[in-house]
């Protein structure tokens, strides 16, 4: 085989490789859409699981879902934005900077299973608090954690040096210049990243069985932290695994178009402006 | 000393603060995850727990080997899957598409992260499952359907990641091999993946953990059962689908709830072993 001939073969392959993996995608986005959205309707958002019947619906669940990853932004933003803001604007190369990376990465890498044990053993047993929204939601903070530190660490060293020199040469403190100007300045790329952690952390399961549990509230809105919160994704595992409902199917069909609705909607809705801000912020420098 | 003195002394040591509570954490799940799980040697041998293909904890058998092999293996034929479809994508992406489609690629694979994993274990349980049921005769559970799921899982990583590492190649590369009068496909098999084998292999690495620590949908897909797979559709079990099976079966404490978490201690001690190879290689000691 020529050379040429070669070149235009690799060429079509790994074309092909790259259409394989939109097809794919496509493919699991209306296979999933396709068998979901007819069960969509106001009552399955709103109404109670059942145990037994058929016909329950996914509103607690739905709630929960929110109000957990709500809980678990509120609880990793202040540790995960302040360690990427620590590692990119005042981190110089020392043993501590290498031991504050070492656990970033060790902690991105660990099995969301063994995060869900580490919460159960802390916060349903170490505390005695059983199943609860509040261990549940610590625990998912701990998998959002090193996201937001990457992201926040990303952004901020994007902004260009000389930002940072103007802002120190006006007198401003190290603080004032962070706050001021270098974070101004990454905000768009630290909502990206923030978007997808919030996009991930909803579809989050394995962390959630074994600390907020699944069982859900009868009633639709229930604020308490210390109630057990089963959330959709959870929902969608425990209708195929251990459920006795008879319309298991249905109701798993309708929670897994719903888990990608939010999906979608977190990555294009709220992803794609946010991009474009930064775009339109770095004059056209992607990422 | 004036409040914004004061403020910039005390952001910088809040944000140290958030840093070393990252340390923290990490060092707790080790040390928490790690007691609960040693416990387990007061009554099961090592050699039982690492050797022996016999789980019946209702007859004090504590052998794990089955899980462990399980995981082992599933993750490798996962590799075998995912591995040259996104390392060709990331190829096509790096240095073939235009920037429409690089962009259209980009969002592709931030799609495929966003997908929680029950619904790829769902989709996987809806389509694979059946279909393999019916071509081989058999459940349809097993290694060939968590695999085939896992390489589609573990695309996102695999693709960003050596894309990355392809395009932050100095262009002179190219242009040198071009200028030689090489056409695009021998420069990219002979000078760039060459040039880009560390990011590539960290890539490989940083995949083999996110697919060792996946839960759900291997839970969903693998079958389940204690034993050696006779075949890849027969069913079988990996050290995270055994945790969320038997955790709500059994008390905390019990020799049994401890060799769970002696699973899960293996898992943990794995993913961070990978996170001090993908250090090795960055520091070019394994290429």
């Amino acid at each position: 085989m020529s050379a040429k001939r070669a070149d235009r073969v690799a060429t079509a392959v790994l074309t092909l490789a790259a259409l394989s993996l939109i097809i794919i995608l496509a493919w699991f986005l209306l296979y999933v859409l396709v068998r979901g959205l007819p069960v969509l309707n106001w009552q399955f958002l709103t109404s109670p699981p059942r145990e037994l019947e058929a016909g329950g619906g996914v509103g607690p669940q739905l709630f929960n879902s929110f109000y957990l990853l709500f809980l678990s932004l509120l609880f990793s933003l202040p540790v995960g934005l302040g360690t990427g803001i620590y590692l990119a604007e005042y981190a110089r190369p020392s043993r501590l900077t290498d031991l504050v990376r070492l656990s970033v990465e060790s902690l991105a890498t660990v099995p969301s299973i063994v995060l869900g044990l580490f919460g159960m053993i802390i916060f349903v047993n170490f505390f005695g608090l059983g199943f609860t929204i509040l261990g549940g939601a610590l625990t998912l903070a701990l998998l959002n954690l090193p996201l937001l530190v990457r992201v926040t660490e990303e952004a901020l060293r994007a902004v260009p040096q000389s930002y940072r020199e103007a802002s120190l040469a006006l007198g401003a403190t190290q603080w004032q210049t962070i706050r001021r100007v270098v974070i101004p300045a990454a905000l768009p790329g630290i909502l990206t990243g923030i978007t997808l952690t919030a996009g991930r952390a909803l579809g989050e399961t394995a962390v959630l069985i074994y600390t907020a549990g699944t069982s859900a509230s009868r009633s639709l809105f229930n604020f308490d932290l210390f109630n057990s919160g089963e959330t959709l994704a959870v929902h969608l595992w425990y209708v195929r695994a251990e459920g006795l409902v008879p319309d298991a199917a249905r109701i798993a069909d309708g929670a897994a178009a719903l888990l990608i609705i939010a999906v979608l909607f977190f990555n294009l809705f709220l992803g794609v402006p946010t991009r474009l801000l930064h775009r339109r912020l770095t004059g056209g420098q992607s990422r | 000393m004036s409040t914004v003195r004061y403020q910039n002394r005390f952001m910088a040591t809040a944000l140290l603060g958030a840093s070393v509570l990252v340390i923290l954490t990490i060092l707790a799940i080790v040390s928490f995850v790690g007691r609960q799980g040693l416990l387990t040697f007061r009554d099961v041998s090592w050699q039982e727990f690492f050797l022996s293909p016999h789980w019946n904890p209702t007859n004090g058998q504590y052998g794990a080997l089955v899980f462990i092999l399980g995981s082992l293996g599933v993750t490798f034929l996962a590799l075998l899957f995912g591995t040259p479809l996104g390392l060709a994508a990331a190829i096509y992406m790096a240095k073939i598409a235009n920037a429409p489609m690089r962009d259209l690629l980009r969002t592709a694979t931030d799609l495929f992260v966003g997908i929680p994993s029950v619904v790829y274990g769902w989709i996987g349980l809806t389509v694979l499952v059946p279909a393999l049921q019916r071509w081989t005769g058999t459940s349809g559970f097993g290694l060939l359907p968590a695999a085939l799921v896992l390489g589609i899982m573990i695309l996102p990583t695999l693709v960003s990641i050596s894309e990355d590492a392809l395009r932050a190649l100095p262009v002179s590369l190219e242009e040198a091999s071009l200028a030689l009068g090489a056409t695009r496909w021998q420069t990219i098999w002979e000078v760039l993946l060459p040039a880009a084998r560390p990011g590539i292999l960290t890539a490989v690495v940083l995949a083999m953990a996110r697919a060792i620590g996946e839960t759900m949908a291997v839970q969903m897909l693998i079958g389940n059962t204690p034993q050696f797979p006779q075949s890849l559709v027969t069913p079988t079990s990996a050290l995270t689908s055994e945790i969320v099976v038997e955790m709500a079966n059994t008390p905390f404490g019990s020799t049994w709830n401890n060799a769970l978490f002696l699973m899960a201690l293996v898992l943990l001690l794995i993913s961070l072993a990978l996170i001090l190879i993908i250090r090795l290689i960055s520091r070019g000691r394994l290429t």
